[in-house]
């Protein structure tokens, strides 16, 4: 912020920010998508894009411009411009979480009371893009892809929230940085392994991510809410899966990681980010890691998994933090 | 209530064994190759599109020009013709058609042969655009072999 406060007006910072966001959203879309799919290479043995330039380094980009240069096909009896609208509010909220999202002591733009739920705020946005996309597609594979992802968003929500409730417990706000100078001495996965478990398990839930990617589950639904998008419609869902992944890796990582904490740095209030990163690659590589390991779960598991283990954990991992919080 | 219990023990171990399983493999060495440039050698009982087997010494082909393959090919894909050129001890073939297209690759002609003088070469992946490109001159250069650099060997 300091850096940006040095150039004068107002509107000039913000037309900067929102263009360093969004480059930011599109470069990790890029290398996300290209990191995903040489894991996915070597976790089965095989090397992954290799062709289009050295080691296959620009697949992402040419196949962004292949999907923006391709047909947006609509099919008949869609429902008209909610069909047009669900692609963009998968991806218009994307930018906002950035807002919050302490990358180094010097790196946030504003520091809210309510970080960490408004982060968890703009994510469950993607629930209503998901739905909308499915419901106005006008296709039975999409409206039960839509329908699985809002019951699955609905059974984990509420672990999440009781887990950054946990947080908010012990550290008395639920402000990013707030909770990450909180974390000075010890790091909150130390303190709460069970409340990082559960929120790590159920922030792969939320972003519909494999093992839990029943919403797009190509075996059973073809691809699942997004069936009849094509072309640029259909990457900005996949750019947008990608961006949430980050933003629930940034929580992750600053809930119970210690956000930018780690060995210090020169310039230690910007150069800092490097560590944030590092936590952040680390967890968005465990969710690809995981992808690639875990079969899909069948939706009864899935649920079963949520309202028989997560919730009645997180609720007395609660229960026991703040006996402990009000006892010590 | 234990079921509930050991249920969610077994269900973590085998999410760590499953992670253990798919972070070994991520470290072991690739398996496949990359098929256009790099290519694996083609194994022993491969047939590829039949080919005739050279003397060592004249280079010249073997076959007799008997014809015993032409008539007991299934699909009746084989042409032969032949004739005791002047000088020449025996007859060689003059014309030695196979039209791939019909060809099953059973292997009764290569059974047949007399002198031992059809064989299989190990080119493979062969395509076209029209029929014609498949009736091969068996006597003429074939397709692949001299991409694959294969060298007729006289079977023993
Ligand atoms: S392999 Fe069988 S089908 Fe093919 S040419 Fe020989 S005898 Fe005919
Ligand atoms: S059976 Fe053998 S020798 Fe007789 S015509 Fe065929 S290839 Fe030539």
């Amino acid at each position: 912020m300091d850096i940006l406060s040095n150039i004068p007006p107002h509107l000039f910072r913000m037309i900067i920010a929102v263009a360093v966001v969004l480059g930011f959203v599109f470069a990790n879309a890029t290398v996300m998508g290209y990191l995903e799919r040489k894991l996915a290479g070597r976790f089965q043995r095989r090397l992954g894009p290799m062709e289009v330039g050295w080691h296959g380094i620009l697949q992402m980009p040419v196949d962004g411009i292949k999907l923006i240069a391709k047909q947006l096909i609509v099919p008949d009896n869609v429902a008209g411009i909610l069909f047009y609208v669900a692609p963009l509010i998968a991806m218009s909220p994307v930018a906002l979480p950035f807002l919050v999202i302490p990358f180094a002591p010097g790196l946030q733009v504003i520091d809210l009371d309510v970080g960490a739920i408004f982060v968890l705020t703009m994510i469950s946005f993607n629930t209503v893009a998901v739905f909308l996309a499915g419901w106005s597609s006008n296709n039975n594979y999409a409206m039960i892809g839509a329908m699985r992802a809002v019951a699955q968003n609905i059974a984990y929500e509420i672990p999440i929230l009781l887990s950054v409730l946990a947080i908010g417990l012990m550290t008395n706000t639920f402000s990013m940085k707030g909770i990450i100078e909180a974390q000075k001495s010890i790091w909150f996965i130390i303190v709460q392994p069970a409340a990082f478990i559960m929120m790590f398990i159920c922030s792969i839930a939320e972003t519909n991510r494999a093992p839990f990617d029943l919403p797009e589950a190509e075996s059973e639904l073809t691809a699942g809410f997004h069936t009849e998008y094509s072309g640029i419609a259909f990457s900005l869902f996949m750019i947008a899966e990608y961006t949430y992944m980050f933003v629930n890796c940034c929580l992750v990582a600053t809930l119970f990681l210690g956000g930018w904490k780690g060995i210090p740095l020169p310039f230690g209030d910007y150069s800092s980010c490097i560590w944030f990163f590092a936590k952040v690659y680390f967890l968005m590589f465990v969710i690809v890691w995981c992808r690639w390991t875990f079969p899909r779960v069948r939706f009864d598991q899935l649920m079963n998994f949520a309202w028989k283990y997560l919730i009645p954990f997180s609720l007395v991992n609660l229960l026991i933090t703040a006996i402990l919080v009000k006892l010590l | 209530m234990k079921k509930y219990f050991s249920d969610l023990v077994t269900g973590a171990k085998s999410l760590v064994a499953g992670f253990i399983v798919t972070f070994k493999a991520l470290l072991s060495p690739v398996v496949t190759v990359q098929y256009p440039r790099e290519k694996l050698p083609v194994g022993k009982g491969y047939r590829g599109h039949p080919i005739l087997i050279l003397e060592d010494d004249t280079g010249r082909p073997k076959c007799i020009a008997c014809g015993s393959c032409m008539r007991l090919c299934p699909s009746q894909c084989i042409t032969v013709q032949g004739e005791k050129k002047e000088g020449d001890k025996r007859k060689y073939p003059t014309v030695f058609q196979v039209d791939f297209t019909r060809c099953s690759l059973c292997g009764t002609c290569s059974e047949v042969c007399p002198v031992a003088a059809l064989e299989y070469s190990d080119v493979y992946g062969l395509a076209g655009f029209t029929r014609e490109e498949f009736q091969y001159d068996l006597l003429a250069d074939l397709p692949g072999l001299v991409e694959t650099g294969f060298k007729p060997v006289s079977a023993d």
